[in-house]
């Protein structure tokens, strides 16, 4: 009797969580539909989902017409730079709050956290002025700076974490057995912090590749990674539904394959530990 | 116990973040501070080199009594608001769900979940043509099958359509922490409670929600920060346009649009004291966690 009743509610609720789960990414299935249509079935009337035929026109018009494929570099080197630089910054910082504390450790973990929390609008301006007076406006290298820069805090806040679950003691083991500081670092910690390092990096970089204010403020043409190459359909010209689509799936399916590797880690990257 | 060579070699560690973060966090915000007191059109030929004419605090004096500032006040708490409450209520409900034996969850967690991935400028463009386009729109599509005259979303209900947006892409967020929350919750309890007959609701309200209320505040606080600073959602959409000016989005167009700095800044030093009263809170619940 208690099993017919648990099975029937684990039937009604897996119905239920489906349906939500399809409504919520019902948007993006959509937008990876519709990429494979021409521009007339895109707004054919009823939507047309499965019976068309599938092209890969727009894929090809989308690259041809503005060269895709440049700002998806730009993606990933913007991402990728400032990922890598923020984490190759952070390791030692990190290194040194989690395993030798002092007073202060907790004050300046929560004052770089407070500097994540600058609206950027705010400080629009000084720094474009910054950028045009180093000519760094609408280069990868400012914006790979940039990025790092905002992101820091949040590199330096997971990397933290993850050490401090590093015991003490194989540190101390290692110490007697007359490792010295960079031995410690290098073949005792580096080892044990590659699977938190790794996440920290995943992380960092979906977050880089997503961020949209300055991307979109500090580039024109040479350096604009995707986010601002997608914004540049926010002006439409005739039928681009299609091509909208094959764009934006290009933009997103790289980040939404790493990001469900990543779950996990958005809890504690995003909530700076207080949450597990 | 660390030694003295191992302190100093900490210190000199932490120093390129530290003083990275310092000096990204002064620079800007000292020259914004000195911009505010001054007047400062670089169209009109006004030059950091020719020297600024200080007004002393002509610009935040002018900032709060311009016709724009309160609407986008309003504006800026609606739209933190409408997500906010859209948000935590369909976070928890879908945490709660997604927390019971369900066949497939992995990949209904994946469904969900993957919006927060999908950059700001894609899910905005998206939601704009794909979904709420007025003739081509999927919703213009269900609002005609069932009878009703499609809503020109982005025009007619604009802040709603934003909040819809920045709903769907928040929604993942947190739901996840909550699930997380949840998943610490002791089952025994829950079952304890539903065996001396406590109703499913007074067990949510007695039991559920008060395990819940750390993570509930920290999702807010959070998500408050981020949306407080939203952009490329309005940018690409209504371009402020239809009453969807937030704070942001004004200060923005002051700098960039009308090219007046010195009023510009004055806003952003507003916005920078706005978000740094939500942080407070947040810092001292991450704060109490580190001990």
């Amino acid at each position: 009797m208690a099993r017919m009743t648990s099975t029937r509610r684990k039937i009604i609720t897996t119905a239920v969580a489906w349906a939500i789960g399809l409504v919520i990414f019902f948007p993006i299935f959509w937008t990876i539909l519709t990429s494979f249509k021409t521009e007339a079935q895109a707004i054919n009337d009823p939507p047309l989902f499965f019976n068309f035929d599938w092209t890969l026109e727009n894929y090809i018009s989308v690259q041809e017409r503005s060269d895709y494929l440049r700002f998806l570099w730009n993606s990933v080197a913007i991402a990728g730079g400032s990922t890598l630089l923020g984490t190759l910054i952070a390791i030692p910082a990190a290194w040194s709050m989690a395993f030798v504390p002092s007073v202060r450790t907790k004050d300046i973990l929560l004052w770089m956290l407070s500097t994540k929390m600058l609206p950027a609008v705010g400080v629009l301006y000084p720094i474009s002025l910054i950028f045009v007076q180093f000519n760094l406006l609408d280069t990868k290298l400012g914006l790979i700076v940039v990025l790092m820069l905002i992101n820091l805090p949040i590199i330096v806040w997971m990397l933290y974490t993850y050490f401090r679950e590093i015991p003490g003691e194989i540190l101390e083991a290692a110490r007697m057995d007359g490792a010295k500081l960079r031995q410690e670092l290098f073949y005792v910690l580096t080892p044990m912090a590659i699977p938190g390092i790794a996440s920290t990096l995943l992380l960092n970089f979906i977050l880089a590749w997503n961020e949209a204010f300055w991307t979109l403020n500090l580039t024109a043409a040479k350096a604009a990674p995707l986010t601002a190459f997608i914004a540049s359909y926010s002006s439409p010209e005739g039928l681009f539904f299609a091509k909208l689509s094959a764009a934006s799936t290009m933009a997103i399916a790289p980040i939404l394959i790493l990001g469900w590797f990543s779950q996990k880690q958005l809890v504690r990257g995003l909530t700076f530990g207080a949450v597990k | 116990m660390a030694t003295k060579a191992s302190r100093s070699a900490a210190r000199i560690m932490m120093a390129p973040a530290v003083v990275l973060l310092l000096g990204w966090m002064l620079v800007p915000l000292i020259l914004t501070l000195w911009f505010s007191f001054t007047k400062y059109l670089p169209m009109r030929g006004d030059s950091i080199e020719r020297g600024l004419d200080w007004v002393g605090f002509d610009n935040y004096a002018r900032f709060l009594s311009s016709s724009a500032f309160w609407p986008s006040v309003q504006t800026t708490l609606v739209m933190v608001g409408g997500v906010l409450i859209i948000t935590l209520v369909f976070g928890i409900l879908l945490a709660m769900l997604l927390d019971q034996p369900i066949w497939g969850q992995g990949i209904v967690r994946i469904l969900v979940i993957a919006p927060f991935f999908v950059m700001p400028t894609v899910s905005a463009l998206v939601w704009k043509n794909m979904m709420m386009d007025p003739v081509n729109g999927i919703f213009s599509h269900l609002w005609r099958f069932f009878g009703a005259e499609p809503i020109a979303w982005l025009q007619d209900a604009s802040l709603t359509s934003i909040i819809m947006i920045a709903s769907w892409q928040w929604l993942p967020f947190a739901t996840l922490i909550l699930l997380t929350a949840i998943q610490s919750l002791d089952s025994e309890q829950l079952e304890a409670a539903e065996i001396d007959g406590a109703s499913p609701l007074s067990r949510f309200f007695y039991i559920v929600l008060p395990h819940l209320g750390r993570a509930i505040t920290i999702v807010t606080l959070i998500q408050t920060i981020f949306l407080l600073s939203i952009f490329a959602e309005i940018f690409v959409t209504t371009g402020g346009a239809f009453g969807t000016r937030t704070l942001t989005f004004l200060i923005f167009q002051r700098v960039i649009d009308s090219q007046n700095i010195g009023l510009g800044s004055a806003g952003g030093v507003y916005a920078i004291i706005l978000a740094n009263i939500v942080a407070i809170f947040l810092m001292r619940i991450v704060g109490k966690n580190l001990d």
